[in-house]
This record gives C-alpha cells, structure tokens and sequence, in this order.
C-alpha cells in the first residue's frame, strides 16, 4: 500500500481531504444556491417570478449577492464590545459547517484498491472489515447544532442595541425549549437502533430494498424533530429572533458587509444540516434501491432527500405567517415534549413486547 | 380546533400557486398594456400641420392645479393660435379637465406614462414637446 504515515496508509490521508474538501465546497454551493433556491421557490409560489435579471433567470444572482455584501462598508457601533462583535459571526458560522463531518452521505466505495466510506469523520478498517466512525454522532451534531446559538446571542449582547438584545433572548429561550423536544424526538430513534453510530443508524435502515426507513416506524418522532428543527434554526414559521416586524432584523440588525453574510450563510448551512440530520435518522440516509449495485447512487439518493427537506422547509415559509412568542414556547413546552415523552414509553412498551 | 389540517390546506393552496403563471411584467422588457382612456402625458393634436389649440384660455381656467401657460397670438390669417403653450408636469394632476373643456378638441391625454426627468425645469413641457407626433 506504499508510503504510512503514523501507522495508516497514504491513501487514508489523501481520501480523507478529497472528502473533506467535496464536502466543504458542497455546501457551500449548496448554502450558496439555496438562498436563490427560496427566492425562486416562493417567488413562484406567491406567483411572482423571483429573481430574473442577474445571468439566465438570475443564476449569478448568489454570486451577485456576495460580491455585493464583499464590498460593503464594514460598520462596528462605537458602543459594541468589538471582540464579541468580530467573533460572533464565526462562532455562527464554523458549527453550521463542521456538523458534516459525522453524517454518512454514501456508502463504501473503492478507489485503487482502497475502500473509502463516504462520510467525513470515518475510515474502513481492513483489518476488522468494517466501517469505523464517531460513535456518538448524534450527540456531536447535537452539540455543535447549541453552539451555534452563541453566536446568535453574543451577536445580539455586543451590538448594545435593544433589537439585538431582545433578538438574542429570543433566539436562546427559542433553542432551549425546542432542542429539549428534539432530543427527546431522537431517543425513540435510539431505543430502535440501539446505537449513536451515524453509520451504523443508516445501515439498519436498508431493508425492504433501502426502504426500511425509521420515519415508517417512528412518524411522530420524524414530525417532531424536523419541527423543532425549525425552531432550532429559526426558520420561519418560527424566526422570532429576526422578526423584521418587531426588531428590524433581530441580532443581525447592526451587522453588515461580509459579517452580515456569515449569519445568512450559517441559516442556510443549518437548514442544510438540519435536513442532513433528518434524512439520516428518519429518510434512510443514502439507501435507497439499487444502492448495493451502484455505489454511486448513494450520494445521489442522499442529496435529492435533502433537497427535498429544503424545498419542504421553503414551501412551509411560504405558507405559515409567524408565530406569536407565547405561542411558540406553549407548542414547546405543553406540546412537543409531552408528546415527546409519551412517545418514547409508547416505543418502550412495543419495543419490549417485540 | 384540530391545528393540522389549516396548515396542510395552506400547504396545499401554496403548492398549487407553484405552478400558476407569474403575473409578473419583466418591465423595461415587457410593456404594460394601457388602457384606452389611461391620462397619461398630454398630446396637443394636430391638423393641417399645425396645432389645433385656438389660444381660447379654457384650459388655464378650469385647471385646478394652475399648471397651464398659455399666449395667444395672430397668425397671419388673422387666426388665433397658442404661441406660447406650456404644462408644468410638476404640478399637473393628471384629472383630464383640460381635455373635457377644450371647444375645439385640441388636447388629448396619451398613454405616456414615463415622465422621469433630471432636472426641475425638463419636467415643463413646450408646446413642440406636447404636439403630437
């Protein structure tokens, strides 16, 4: 197998940056064109056209926007405290990304001999003959999904504006009350899998010719985690901590320029992973017919099923106006996380006489 | 109420309004189509190769915003005619009482409706401004 470095093969370290930077770049143009996507999408369905003028029915329009925002004048408020102010964009932006490394997007291909998993954080071992990733990878996506939510606070705490503010107190009561009723959502997901192994969730969901997927068998828990994914990402119906209506544009309002940007582009890449996350523990991940065969088509399924959850996600801004704040935490709190719990002792209680 | 059904009836009506034609005009592109009696900028009509305008002062008098400049002289049929006929698009509001009060059907309203100008004084229209092509 040639040159080792540190006791693994080259190709190890060759594949995993291949990975890494399809990944990356993936999302990014993924991030990038799903703002045009939405435009497009509920430009049409409010039977307007979206986006016309920049490059053929506006595809340049992202480019555009970027370039754009690249050039604007960067404005820090005199009264910010300036390093929260600079850091908080990033501390948005970075768990936004890094969410993928742990989600499989394949199955095992072999390149030269080298058998490759696709999913960032994980590598065939030959030796044992089996896929090794993170085995709490739920719990990393967990995680790294909270600590997005610092940015949103410490961007509205060091703007020392009262939109900020109250945009920020928003955004972190929100995440609270909703990140309780997805975890709790996931555990029934758990108690059928018996693992936190991304991969290994994925791989007992390839029955019935890669439709044995657990939204047949958990569609409560599949409903639930991808509303309160929502919320947990402040889509609408649920984007309380930028209501343009009642605080400008929430914690962002004193941002601009390439700053600005890195929140847009940290919603979208958490609409992205959030949509990762629910296919790979309720749409099967990448199964889906043929996938033994073809290899290949793994990511192929896997990507139309996650664009399929953005377009779901836009189509539900387009439709449902936003929701009032007492009405948000009463569907967090007396709805979502008792039907929550009772769902797991309805799992338990199956699961045990099963 | 059940709560599920309002939003998967919305969901539906959005879905369906995905596939309607866009009512959108691609403006400098596609022109709107105006309507016959759309009061747009003022035309001057003309006949024989001059302007029809008697120099009668009707139309100075009923307008309610004053934006009319009209000057009479005699041309050298001993007619009347406007030699000076100015509308200050500024202060013009577009009722069309000039066009009702005109004896000789001389005024008409187009359905010119770009009246964008630069500068203050571009938007006070001259009688060759306002004949009509």
């Amino acid at each position: 197998m040639g040159m080792e470095i540190l006791g693994l093969p080259m190709m190890y370290y060759i594949a995993m940056v291949a990975k890494v930077l399809v990944t990356f770049i993936f999302v990014l143009l993924t991030v990038a064109y799903a703002t045009y996507a939405e435009r497009k999408i509920i430009g049409h369905m409010q039977v307007r056209l979206g986006p016309m003028r920049t490059g053929w029915h506006g595809l340049l329009q992202p480019i555009a926007d970027g370039v754009k925002l690249f050039f604007k004048e960067e404005i820090i408020p005199s009264q910010a405290s300036t390093f929260a102010f600079l850091i908080a964009p990033l501390i948005a932006l970075i768990p936004a990304f890094i969410t993928f490394a742990v989600i499989p997007f394949g199955g095992v291909i072999e390149v030269a001999g080298y058998k490759i998993p696709l999913q960032v954080a994980a590598y065939y071992d030959t030796a044992a003959g089996q896929v090794f990733d993170i085995n709490v990878g739920v719990l990393y996506i967990l995680a790294m999904s909270s600590l997005g939510v610092y940015g949103i606070v410490l961007a509205g705490w060091s703007s020392n504006s009262k939109y900020s503010l109250m945009g920020g107190l928003r955004a972190s009561a929100q995440l609270i009350s909703y990140e309780l009723a997805a975890g709790l959502s996931i555990i029934a997901v758990f108690m059928l899998s018996g693992t936190l192994s991304l991969h290994k969730i994925v791989a007992l969901q390839s029955g019935f010719g890669g439709f044995d997927w657990y939204i047949f068998k958990q569609p409560l828990a599949a409903f639930m985690f991808f509303v309160c994914s929502l919320a947990e990402i402040n889509r609408t119906p649920f984007d309380l901590p930028e209501a343009e209506t009642e605080l400008v544009s929430g914690f962002c309002t004193e941002y601009s320029s390439m700053k600005y940007a890195m929140f847009f582009m940290a919603e979208y890449a958490n609409m992205v992973t959030v949509s990762a996350m629910t296919v790979t523990l309720f749409l099967g991940g990448w199964n889906g017919p043929f996938t033994a065969a073809m290899p290949l088509l793994g990511p192929v399924y896997f990507v139309a099923k996650v664009y399929f959850l953005m377009f779901v996600c836009m189509w539900i801004r387009a439709t449902l106006p936003r929701y009032r704040y007492d009405q948000l935490m009463h569907l967090g709190w007396k709805v979502f996380i008792p039907l929550a719990l009772v769902n797991i002792v309805v799992t338990g209680i199956i699961g045990y006489f099963i | 109420m059940n709560p599920i059904t309002p939003i998967i009836k919305g969901l539906g009506i959005t879905f369906k309004h995905m596939f309607l034609k866009p009512v959108t005009l691609q403006y400098p592109t596609e022109r709107p189509r105006v309507a016959a009696r759309y009061r747009g900028l003022h035309g001057l009509k003309v006949s024989h190769d001059k302007a029809k305008c008697v120099a009668c002062y009707l139309c100075p008098t009923v307008c309610p915003a004053k934006c009319i400049t009209v000057e009479a002289a005699e041309d050298a049929n001993h007619d009347k005619y406007a030699t000076k006929y100015e509308i200050d698009m500024l202060r013009c509001i577009f009722c069309g009482y000039c066009v009702e009060a005109c004896p000789v059907d001389a005024l008409k309203m187009t359905g010119e409706f770009e009246l964008a100008n630069y500068s203050r004084k571009d938007f006070i229209y001259s009688k060759e401004r306002l004949l009509e092509k």
